[in-house]
């Protein structure tokens, strides 16, 4: 009985016809289906014994299922070595990027000093610059700094290319956050630094998720600059080492799907853990709206 | 506890002058307001005594100490500021713990103090509880026990009430007093509320645009304004100020308003020497007229009959809105008043306590 009555609320709240509900509930379960389906067609192909692969059948787990590319790509394969690179190169470059774009972004937010609306505006235009573009002179810059084939070449890499857009995000985060709390700290006895990071880091764990997960995604997806930087095989990251899985006369499609499909986990994973830090509000309550 | 020592401060942001050349001494254990309207640079004023705005020159003491290039943490001072600024990722333990931790005080010592200050404030069921979880008032306590378990030498409070419903800022009010008592620790306190300067305070600091007007003891300031800002800011209803003539006649004084005149008290005659058949303001508080039913015996040369045009009943007296020819004005009369709105009505002015104002300077003629 009182379901039924707050959900006649509901509905008279939303003032939606059962038909217009009827279609938005169709339209979103379809793109849900469009989206989930050819993960899950992933996963299908990775279960699928060598003899079905090229099979048409569209059975989400094939028949003889079984977790042999699994096995293969893990015992027989570099896969371990390129998972645990990629991982130290994306972790690397998540606090190397998110040290310089918090640091960066509170002195953007809180002081005025000459050139800081240039610089913002600068910030912006480096992510209008095509990728590849900036290939050749990272590539000279490394090389030069004898950082070539190694964990803090790549981080460095590929912070330059997270970091604007992370110093954009927190930035913006931090003009929210009252300059009277940092005051209250200085007052009770915190430098500026430890005003910074005992009460503007907690309070800005939302926007450092966001930048940190952004940084993460970035070097964790990335193929190009990783083919150009990475030359000893021990240091592939799996989107280069990936390539090996591709020779001249076959590719093991198996094993690629269930590589896909791992790599996937650790970035899933990751997500979830940080979802929970997405959402806003930790400064309600704070001072006085 | 320490004397602070205003020395020719003045701070500028650019061009502008937000306080200027502002020297002020607040004594030990004093409780100091500075009051003014937005703007007036009470705010900077606190802020460069916190260290929070630099001076651009002139210099402040703590003490016998000048601390224009110490940092905040380091003057020890304790501040509430207007919207609270609690920590919202700490508890309220934790708030009122954090300048003490900063300071690596031992753990019972922080400890004791922290549940020493909840008990003074009330607060002891809330230590576990976020700033979000917490109402306005309780938000207000915990800022001022941050402040107190600090037992810093100089309590700096900017507009701590001005957040609160007006119930609450009463109850407060009395409460920072007996706080003020407890603690026997210097406090400045800035307001725009004249009500809070007028009964918290030992003494109050009048602003505008950047300078001090007055210093003063509340009723000194209350009676004796120096000039008609201060007379109007101070008082609630404000003064009545009303553009007039002083004349003698037949040995005695006049203030004559045109469509009324009332007499002086032969005392005037010392100061307004100068001002014979001169324009001058006459400021009188609405308290100081009155309802003729209410005054036995009142001169007849006080008398002004005045047409009302709205009663304002306020339950322990009532307001009425007054005018005569071009003047308006506001008395504060006896509730049991038969005056009523449209109607013509005898006031008294009570000219012994009437104020007169230079009409160029401003300033108080005395």
């Amino acid at each position: 009985m009182r379901t039924g009555s707050r959900r006649s609320v509901f509905r008279r709240a939303r003032g939606d016809s059962p038909a217009k509900r009827a279609v938005i509930h169709a339209v979103l379960i379809l793109a849900c289906v469009m989206s989930v389906y050819p993960f899950l067609r992933v996963v299908s192909v990775s279960l699928r014994p060598s003899n079905q692969l090229l099979s048409t059948d569209l059975a989400l787990i094939p028949p003889g299922a079984s977790l042999e590319n699994y096995r293969a790509l893990i015992f027989e394969r570099d896969f371990t070595i390129w998972l645990w690179n990629s991982l130290v190169v994306s972790a690397a470059s998540v606090l190397v990027g998110l040290m310089l774009a918090a640091t960066a972004a509170y002195a953007f937010s809180r002081w005025k000093f000459p050139g800081r609306r240039q610089g913002l505006l600068f910030l912006l235009t480096t992510q209008m610059i095509p990728a590849g573009m900036l290939l050749l002179p990272i590539y000279i810059m490394v090389v030069r700094l004898k950082l070539f084939n190694t964990y803090t070449g790549m981080a460095i890499a590929y912070s330059v290319g997270s970091v604007p857009f992370s110093i954009w995000i927190l930035k913006g985060y931090y003009d929210t956050i009252p300059r009277e709390l940092e005051e209250a700290a200085l007052v009770d006895g915190a430098s500026p630094l430890v005003a910074f990071y005992r009460v503007v880091i907690p309070l800005s764990t939302p926007a450092l998720a966001i930048a940190g997960l952004f940084s993460f995604m970035t070097a964790w997806n990335d193929y190009m600059m990783a083919r150009v930087m990475l030359q000893k095989p021990n240091m592939f990251t799996w989107p280069v080492g990936f390539q090996k899985l591709m020779d001249q006369f076959q590719t093991a499609w198996g094993q690629f799907a269930a590589a896909s499909v791992l790599v996937a986990i650790p970035a899933l994973a990751l997500f979830l853990y940080s979802s929970k830090w997405l959402v806003s509000g930790m400064t309600l309550g704070g001072v006085k709206e | 506890m320490a004397r602070v020592y205003l020395e020719h401060v003045t701070k500028k942001f650019g061009n502008v002058v937000a306080v200027n050349d502002a020297t002020l001494e607040i004594k030990d254990k004093e409780f100091l307001i500075l009051v003014g309207p937005s703007g007036c640079g009470k705010s900077t004023t606190l802020r460069m005594v916190a260290g929070l705005e630099e001076v651009t020159e002139g210099n402040i003491y703590i003490g016998d100490t000048i601390v224009n290039d110490i940092p905040p943490k380091d003057r020890d001072i304790a501040m509430v500021f207007q919207n609270y600024a609690l920590y919202p990722h700490m508890d309220v333990y934790n708030n009122m713990a954090f300048g003490l931790k900063l300071r690596k005080f031992p753990r019972a010592e922080i400890d004791k103090r922290v549940k020493e200050a909840a008990a003074i404030l009330g607060i002891e069921n809330l230590l576990k509880r976020k700033p979000k979880e917490l109402s306005g008032g309780q938000r207000q306590r915990v800022a001022l026990g941050r402040a107190i378990v600090r037992e810093p030498k100089v309590f700096l409070m900017d507009e701590p009430l001005s957040n609160l419903d007006a119930k609450l800022r009463v109850q407060m009010r009395a409460e920072l007093a007996k706080l003020h008592n407890r603690l026997q620790t210097t406090i400045i306190y800035v307001t725009h509320d004249q009500t809070e300067a007028m009964t918290m305070g030992d003494r109050i600091v009048v602003m505008k645009d950047g300078f001090i007007q007055q210093v003063g003891a509340p009723m000194e300031i209350y009676d004796h304004p120096d000039n008609v800002f201060v007379a109007g800011f101070i008082g609630s209803p404000a003064m009545n100020f009303l553009d007039a003539v002083i004349l003698r006649e037949d040995g005695d004084l006049w203030v004559d308003a045109k469509s009324f005149r009332v007499k002086l008290p032969l005392t005037r005659f010392e100061t307004v020497g100068e001002y014979i058949d001169k324009e001058v303001i006459f400021g009188i508080r609405p308290e100081d007229i009155d309802d003729k039913d209410f005054v036995p015996n009142a001169p007849p040369d006080r008398i002004v009959t005045a047409d009302i045009d709205v009663t304002e009943p306020m339950g322990s007296e009532v307001y009425l809105y007054a005018t005569v020819g071009p003047h308006s004005f506001i008395a504060r009369v006896d509730a049991r008043t038969t005056a009523r709105d449209g109607s013509s009505h005898q006031l008294v002015f009570n000219t012994d306590k009437a104020h007169l104002f230079d009409k160029k300077t401003q300033k108080a003629i005395r």
